[in-house]
């Protein structure tokens, strides 16, 4: 398909769908290592269900970008072709399952974020990008219903589960500050009036995580020393793991259909 | 009324096609023997799980990827649905997950077997699911109420998990020459184990005989495995795939396939536990319930807490 | 019942009933393990209408169901005989009446 757009622009959108799929990918490929492990039967339900979501979603966006590239390539060969360094999701969404209170603030963090920001995305002026963000709304509402009631369980609820829960926001906050990470790809994507400026996001996000956070009786980590680098493709070591595993299948066998 | 009378009504009432509720009387071997079955099939669909779990995270396609996930996801469901017709015969479904943990319970032991190879979740879903359609077809219109209904909703689910399977296995062995030398390595090694998974002859079997006069079994051991060899064989010709049976051949005055002998002392074997993954399918989920202990104490202490404040 | 409760990691039992459409009546589909009401509530969606399969979801926790037994089933349920008024093929229409 052939949108109107000009090359820079066009570029500049390619790129942006690539964060957005490539986070629902590894967001959606960890969460989906729970299924079967999970600490009761409808646990292995809910956190497949929100996995089930991301990768359809990760589907959704990395299909607009090739159909955007417009170079041949399908979604399967952006999700399982590309390396590590060509992957531009945020560190924090591929941080191992350390525990279930790893996978929940993880969770947490990310879709208190979502929620304002496909909500803001859903007004884009690149229609087939604002269809995708609509329809993702109501699906980050219930993960994010799901995750604030499970962080107010584990840090309100026993002295381990306390315990367990503050660990995974304190080693999990270094990650925070690249959700509102924003380079010369946004602001011309502003610039042209597709993306509107979402500066007011980061204080919502705060005040909300706070809110809760404080009601889960957990501190909010005052150590600002924040790590980014997933938009420009400098990952952490798990990454590569990660990719190794999901894409073996695609990269013995080239050509093959599945 | 006494005892025996009390019987007598009870299979009047079966034999009339009544089914049985939660409350109904019911003699305790009635009780025991759906207890017994019905936690075994529970548990089957639990531990169902970790065969294909072993492939979600190399799943080859974003397609096959959620498909495979959401098979799973049921397999859950399933699970749950099946605990839970099992509590309205008085258990808890805690001293059932015990009774599978500490080994006193016994789950279908086809899921005792590896899965090695992308191929073998084409075959799980074409051999094990289909054998399990066949299984549940017949266990929807069994006696007990809540055991019905829960087969029924599975029966909704479970079409979809079948056809999937032989959507992949169609994909492969329409494939690359490797692909196509994979699934028919994986068919090669479920192929018998599947057979096995309808149990052994019922002359064998030391429950059927009960359990088909109180109509919780319908049809016998023998006549599901028929039915499933029937359904399977054509498939296996339309996408060029051989059983591993050389003394599988259509009876053109039965209209049924016969097939070979089966192996049933590996059968025993593997129920005894010495299966190739046993050990490690306990375990996981050993491990899976053990782990998750803090986090369903945490839950209780959140919400007695909440209850204290209202 | 089962000893293992004493290590207060198992949830309660909630029984689910779902409305499959508007209009229609809440039909029992199951039970769901949960600790409280809102986990209750989110469980049951997932299990039982994670494919849309239901616009509406009660759930109660078990015990607080109060359920007649079958031996209740006599005066409870049957009207006694010579109570046979109730039933409309005791009532003859005149001819020619509509609506019934």
């Amino acid at each position: 398909m052939s949108y109107k757009l000009n090359n820079d622009v066009r570029s500049a959108l390619f790129e942006y769908l690539l964060r957005l799929g490539d986070d629902k990918l590894i967001l959606g490929h960890r969460l989906s290592e729970w299924c079967g492990h999970a600490p009761i039967l409808e646990e292995d339900i809910a956190l497949t269900n929100i996995a089930l979501d991301c990768v359809g979603q990760a589907s959704a966006f990395l299909t607009l970008a090739a159909e955007l590239e417009n170079k041949g390539r399908s979604e399967d060969d952006l999700a399982y072709l590309r390396n590590e360094i060509q992957f531009k999701n945020l560190l924090l969404l591929e941080q191992l399952n350390k525990d279930f209170a790893y996978t929940i603030a993880r969770q947490f963090f990310y879709s208190s974020f979502g929620i304002y920001f496909f909500q803001d995305l859903a007004k884009c002026k690149f229609e087939p990008l604002a269809g995708i963000s609509s329809k993702t709304i109501k699906e980050t509402s219930y993960h994010l219903r799901h995750c604030k009631e499970w962080m107010l369980r584990l840090g309100d609820g026993t002295e381990e589960s306390h315990n367990k829960a503050q660990e995974a926001v304190n080693d999990l906050w270094r990650f925070t500050e690249e959700l509102f990470f924003k380079n010369e790809i946004d602001e011309l994507l502003i610039q042209e009036n597709i993306l509107i400026d979402s500066n007011p996001l980061k204080q919502k996000w705060r005040d909300y995580v706070e809110e809760i956070l404080t009601q889960a009786t957990l501190q909010i980590p005052q150590n600002e020393n924040m790590q980014i680098g997933g938009r420009h493709g400098i990952h952490t070591e798990h990454l590569g793991h990660l990719l190794a595993e999901m894409q073996i299948l695609a990269r013995s066998y080239p050509n093959a259909k599945w | 009324m006494s005892e025996d009378k009390l019987l007598e009504q009870f299979e009047k009432r079966i034999e009339a096609g009544e089914i049985i509720e939660p409350k109904d009387w019911m003699p305790d071997r009635y009780r025991k023997q759906l207890i017994r079955m019905m936690s075994q099939h529970a548990h089957s669909e639990v531990v169902g799980m970790l065969p294909e779990g072993n492939w979600i995270t190399r799943a080859p396609s974003l397609r096959r990827k959620m498909v495979l996930l959401a098979k799973v996801q049921d397999e859950a469901g399933h699970g749950l649905y099946i605990y839970s017709a099992t509590e309205t015969l008085g258990i808890d479904r805690a001293e059932l997950i015990q009774q599978l943990l500490d080994g006193t319970a016994k789950y279908s032991s086809i899921f005792n077997y590896p899965t090695l190879s992308w191929a073998d979740m084409g075959v799980i879903g074409w051999f094990v699911d289909g054998a399990a359609i066949v299984n549940q077809t017949m266990l929807a219109k069994c006696s007990y109420g809540p055991y019905a209904r829960a087969m029924v909703r599975i029966c909704k689910e479970e079409n979809f998990h079948k056809k999937q399977g032989y959507e992949i296995t169609a994909t492969l062995a329409n494939g690359t020459p490797e692909q196509h030398e994979m699934i028919q390595d994986a068919v090669n090694r479920w192929w018998w184990q599947s057979l096995m998974m309808f149990g052994p002859s019922d002359k064998d079997s030391p429950n059927s005989a009960e359990l088909m006069r109180w109509k919780v079994k319908l049809k016998s051991n023998d006549e599901l495995r028929q039915r499933f060899v029937d359904l399977t064989v054509p498939q296996a010709k339309a996408v060029n795939l051989t059983l591993p049976d050389p003394d599988l051949k259509l009876n053109e005055e039965t209209g049924h396939y016969e097939y070979g002998k089966i192996n049933w002392d590996e059968f025993w074997n593997v129920v005894k536990g010495n299966g190739p993954m046993n050990k490690e399918r306990i375990r996981a989920r050993i491990d899976a319930h053990e782990n998750g202990r803090w986090v369903r104490e945490a839950a209780i202490a959140y919400s007695e807490k909440n209850q204290k404040n209202n | 019942m089962a000893e293992l409760s004493k290590e207060k990691s198992e949830w309660k039992v909630w029984e689910v009933f779902t409305q499959l459409k508007t209009g229609e009546p809440h039909i029992h589909a199951g039970n769901v393990h949960a600790p409280d009401a809102e986990m209750a509530l989110q469980n049951a969606r997932d299990v039982y209408s994670r494919r849309n399969e239901a616009v509406s979801l009660w759930v109660v926790p078990a015990d607080q169901l109060v359920a007649t037994s079958p031996s209740d089933s006599g005066p409870f349920f049957e009207p006694a005989n010579d109570k046979i008024y109730r039933h409309p093929q005791f009532y003859k229409i005149p001819k020619g009446v509509r609506g019934f």
